[in-house]
């Protein structure tokens, strides 16, 4: 698509769509990777290395979560704060084609 | 308690309609094998372990197993999603619609409701365990089958995440059952004061 001022607003709409597709992805990947290390922790306590892996992947969540949520809104109704009006209700929901 | 986190574990987005793979796929919704059965076993479970890896790993797989019957909810929408009741019928669901509509219903492919008979609770950690261990093979099993009836890369892409995760639970289940019988193995040693201290 053609970026820039002569850039229509379908057309940015879809890059900030692309842009919040690109992001989610790279969060779930990141927690997909701390459910990954929380399993192997519960067995196996005592390995400094895959705790430090599971801390900075924790860190690192938190920081793209925090970039996603200010710009489309929350993620999690127990952590996030919303803005006016309540913003968890918007769409996409995860299971709808659109989410991603 | 639990939060719902907005996303898929794993993405899902298919691109066409496929009823007859929707007929299948949903026995990982609500089947024997399935994801519903699975984390009902593993979190009621939890409550008899005796080691703290062992409460650990069935709680966290168990809400896991949350996560991938989402996973499988929404392949079953979107595979089904705008499709005619003649479709639905041409694809074996004539059945299914006339009771449920597009709805997501927990049944087995052959249209058995969700029953809690899939599952036991022994509170025998070992029983239990070696149940689990079992009940993972046989998902893994269920997933290949539906790999081999499936032939769209975006049906086949998340069935293959499933059926890996499987192997991976196996594993954390396998180690928490060598964890347990070491327990259960120590010998105990019983401290007495000598009676001058007393």
């Amino acid at each position: 698509m053609e970026m820039g001022p002569n850039m229509n607003t379908h057309d940015m709409w879809m890059h900030a769509d692309m842009n919040r597709e690109r992001l989610l992805k790279e969060i779930m990947a990141v927690d997909f990777t701390i459910v990954e290390l929380n399993l192997y922790l519960d067995t196996h306590p005592g390995d400094r290395n895959a705790l430090m892996l599971y801390n900075s992947n924790v860190q690192r969540s938190r920081m793209l979560r925090q970039r996603y949520e200010s710009m489309y809104g929350p993620l999690n109704a127990l952590m996030s704060t919303s803005s006016y009006p309540w913003q968890w209700i918007e769409g996409p929901w995860p299971w709808e084609k659109e989410a991603l | 308690m639990w939060v719902y986190e907005k996303k898929l574990q794993y993405p899902v987005k298919i691109k066409t309609c496929n009823p007859k793979m929707a007929k299948y796929i949903i026995s990982q919704y609500g089947g024997p094998d399935g994801e519903l059965a699975a984390s009902l076993r593993y979190l009621s479970q939890r409550f008899s372990m005796p080691t703290n890896e062992a409460k650990a790993i069935l709680n966290d797989i168990g809400t896991e197993e949350l996560a991938h019957l989402e996973i499988i909810g929404s392949m079953v929408y979107q595979l089904t999603k705008g499709v005619s009741a003649e479709q639905m019928e041409l694809a074996g669901l004539g059945a299914y619609y006339t009771d449920h509509d597009h709805a997501v219903y927990p049944l087995s492919a052959s249209g058995t409701p969700f029953t809690a008979a899939y599952i036991q609770s022994k509170g025998d950690p070992i029983a239990d365990l070696h149940e689990d261990l079992a009940a993972e093979q046989k998902a893994r099993a269920t997933y290949e089958n539906l790999i081999n009836l499936a032939d769209d890369p975006d049906v086949i892409e998340p069935l293959r995440f499933l059926r890996a995760r499987e192997i991976v639970h196996f594993q954390r289940f396998g180690e928490a059952l060598r964890l347990v019988q070491d327990k259960l193995e120590e010998k105990k040693h019983f401290v007495k004061k000598p009676d001058f201290m007393q």
